[in-house]
């Protein structure tokens, strides 16, 4: 029989490792605390001394000055936090698209890195080497000037049948005129979206019942597809399209992409694509050959054992690493004040200078960039812990 | 022991940090002569305003009065370090204390001078909004400017401006904003903007200096705005306050008076008119109560001239820019230019 010593009591000593612990961590809070507090307050007894008005009150005040684009209606007369609100959407518009572009540009990469294909192989290896080596800043000057200078005026736009143009205005491209009806395709396709997932546990329980399998791509987006169109009959069949065409100074009718956008974005996604080829590259050499071979023993092939073998394994490895070049292009679209972006630093920078108030602005900056990426990081650790291997 | 002592100490710090004053910024006038340096900020690259050539020497109007201000107060007109600021930058500089005087086209308006920390100290250059555009383009005038996209440079009075004055005419302009002056004359001169606007001083030196054909492009009519622009200084030394104020006054009083670059040394002598008296220091001793020689205004003069000379060495005529004097006369010729008495 071991001795086993009486259960301890909490020792409220100095002795106690855990009193210790706990005091130190007390603190190092309170050192953290003061220093802060300490910033604050002599910022503000700084500003105070020296006539600096502060405060976020002028946040309520109307901004006065024009953003050249945005998702949500804007009027110069509305107040500053609406101003900001457009900018952070601008920002979020190029950090979304640019975020899915990037991951499939960067995917198609990295795997091609394996093609048995030599040019396919040496094209993808020459595309990441030049990418990433190339400050991203200069790429998106480049790309702009492209759209600047290389394309040319409104009034001579390179364009396909009359619907799409091209000019230094921007990507214009025609769009549904249908008001209502539009609302009634995207309400049938969301019941399209439905019956798929329906079908696809479905096709999941009869391929575990019988081993048969169905395809899992093109029936379901027939579903969509078909949800959409019942929809558009719903709505009554509605054809107006609205078609831009070249007016006097800008694109008239239809919808435009700024050379802006399309500069930022376009910079911003094939610079990060080459970051996420490598990464996608290191997932899937992680995998042991092993596996490849053993796919290859099965006679299933080369494309399904990518999809089937390789990649659902390569995905562990892959997440984090994504994560932080998902971060990054959120960040690096702050470059986008460069080309004229009316990103949410370019508002901040025109309602400092309006305001004077540099602090909060900054101040402001910094937490929509904050908030961004740990949310950015919240929800790829949450797929991270998805795609990780249950160890029962 | 040990159990006791840490708190205290931590606390001895806290305490420590607690009773730290905030910085003061120390007086102006005392940092500049220490330093034997007046710090000046100024515009990147402003041709006819403030410019650098390739020797790093710096010209241009708003030059001229940081110099003229090292002149009288530290005896050397060369004792300048230039700040190149954009114009996001230029105010927090002011603030913080990274620079004297702000000197840098900017323009004086309630918002500014009332919340930012910082006094105005008069009226170097009295501007206006302007467009330029292409002269292909065919455009008379800025109100037929609808639905235009117009690029701006970011951190000015201009956005609000431009937005006013496109809501007033219903005009729906599209601003093109960008932080640096370049890029936004850089995507004007390429065509991706119908129209760029700043004040028309600037219009001009961007048309002369920048252009590759001036006469491709044309300044529109409408000035849509007032912009008195001068220099500014931070707040708290009212003494520095003071001498950058009367300066600049001295420098346009020597001209209505007659007195120049050339002739200061020969008048300050001869000349027996009690102004003129007044602004050399041989009649009543104005230095001594802005804390300065009685030299001072002959040393200002000497160094780069009267308001007129300035204007005319850097933006006039003569130059690329070919300004008119203009609003920029002095008052009794026609002009806003009235400094109020040396006296």
């Amino acid at each position: 029989m071991t001795h086993r010593p009486p259960p301890k009591r909490r020792d409220w000593s100095w002795r106690s490792q855990a009193f210790r612990g706990l005091v130190y961590q007390l603190l190092a809070v309170a050192v953290i605390g003061v220093a802060l507090w300490f910033l604050a307050h002599n910022t503000l007894e700084n500003m105070r001394a020296r006539g600096i008005q502060s405060g976020f009150g002028f946040l309520a005040q109307p901004a006065g000055f024009d953003i050249g684009e945005g998702l949500i209606h804007y009027d110069a007369l509305d107040p500053y936090w609406k101003a900001f609100l457009v900018g952070i959407l601008n920002t979020l518009r190029v950090a979304v698209v640019g975020i899915v572009l990037a991951t499939v540009l960067g995917t198609l990469l990295g795997i091609g890195r394996f093609s048995r294909n030599a040019i396919l192989r040496s094209l993808c290896y020459a595309y990441v080497e030049v990418f990433r080596n190339i400050p991203v800043l200069l790429q998106l000057l480049m790309w702009y000037l492209l759209f600047t200078d290389v394309l040319p005026p409104l009034a001579e736009a390179v364009n396909v049948g009359g619907l799409f143009y091209l000019s230094k205005g921007g990507f214009s491209f025609p769009t549904p005129a249908w008001g209502v009806g539009l609302a009634f395709v995207a309400a049938g396709a969301v019941l399209g979206v439905a019956v798929a997932l329906a079908y696809r546990r479905w096709v999941l329980r009869q391929f575990e019942a019988t081993g048969r399998v169905r395809s899992l791509f093109w029936v379901p987006l027939a579903i969509v597809l078909a949800g959409a169109f019942v929809g558009w009959i719903a709505a009554g069949a509605p054809r107006e399209w609205s078609i831009p065409a070249p007016g006097t100074f800008t694109m008239e009718g239809g919808a435009s992409a700024t050379p802006e956008f399309l500069g930022v974005l376009i910079g911003l996604v094939l610079y990060t694509a080459a970051f996420i080829a490598e990464v996608v590259r290191a997932g899937i050499q992680s995998v042991a050959h092993g596996q490849v071979e053993a796919s290859g023993s099965l006679g299933i092939s080369r494309g399904l054992t990518m999809r089937l073998v390789i990649l659902p394994q390569a995905l562990r490895v892959i997440i984090p690493p994504i994560t932080s070049q998902y971060l990054n292009l959120t960040k690096n679209s702050s470059l986008a004040v460069a080309i004229g972006y009316p990103d949410v630093v370019s508002v901040a920078n025109t309602a400092l200078n309006n305001t004077g108030r540099a602090v909060e602005c900054i101040a402001i900056i910094m937490l929509v960039y904050l908030t961004t990426s740990l949310s950015t990081a919240a929800f790829m650790n949450w797929y991270n812990r998805r795609a990780a291997i249950r160890e029962r | 022991m040990l159990k006791s002592k840490k708190p205290i100490v931590v606390g001895l710090v806290a305490a420590a940090l607690l009773a730290a004053q905030p910085a003061m910024a120390g007086k102006t006038v005392d940092a500049i002569k220490a330093r034997g340096q007046l710090v000046c900020g100024v515009h990147t690259g402003l041709a006819g305003f403030s410019q650098a050539d390739t020797q790093g020497n710096w010209s241009g109007l708003d030059v001229d009065v940081c110099r003229a201000i090292a002149a009288a107060l530290l005896g050397d007109a060369t004792k300048v370090k230039w700040v190149p600021l954009t114009a996001a930058q230029r105010f927090t500089a002011l603030q913080s204390g990274e620079i004297d005087i702000l000197s840098r086209n900017t323009t004086w308006t309630l918002t500014r001078d009332a919340s930012l920390g910082l006094h105005f100290i008069g009226t170097t250059y009295y501007d206006g909004q302007g467009f330029i555009v292409p002269v292909k383009a065919k455009i008379k005038s800025a109100k037929q400017l609808k639905g235009a996209t117009v690029c701006v440079q970011s951190g000015t009075t201009t956005e609000k401006n431009m937005t006013d004055f496109s809501r007033t005419n219903k005009l729906d302009l599209k601003p093109v904003v960008f932080e640096k002056i370049e890029a936004a004359t850089g995507a004007y001169f390429s065509g991706r903007c119908a129209a760029f606007t700043t004040d028309a001083s600037g219009l001009a030196s961007i048309r002369n200096k920048e252009a590759k054909n001036p006469t491709d492009h044309v300044i529109l009519p409408e000035l849509i705005s007032k912009e008195p622009l001068g220099p500014a200084v931070r707040r708290g030394d009212d003494e520095f306050f003071a001498i950058a104020k009367w300066v600049v006054f001295g420098l346009i009083e020597a001209e209505e008076y007659g007195l120049t670059q050339a002739n200061v040394e020969k008048m300050m002598n001869e000349s027996q008119d009690p102004v003129v008296m007044r602004i050399t220091g041989k009649s009543e001793d104005t230095g001594k109560l802005l804390g300065l020689d009685k030299d001072w205004m002959v040393r200002a003069l000497k160094a780069v001239g009267n308001y007129g000379e300035i204007f005319e060495r850097n933006v006039g005529a003569k130059t690329p820019l070919a300004l008119q004097r203009g609003t920029n006369a002095q008052w009794n010729k026609g002009g806003l230019m009235y400094a109020p008495p040396i006296r």
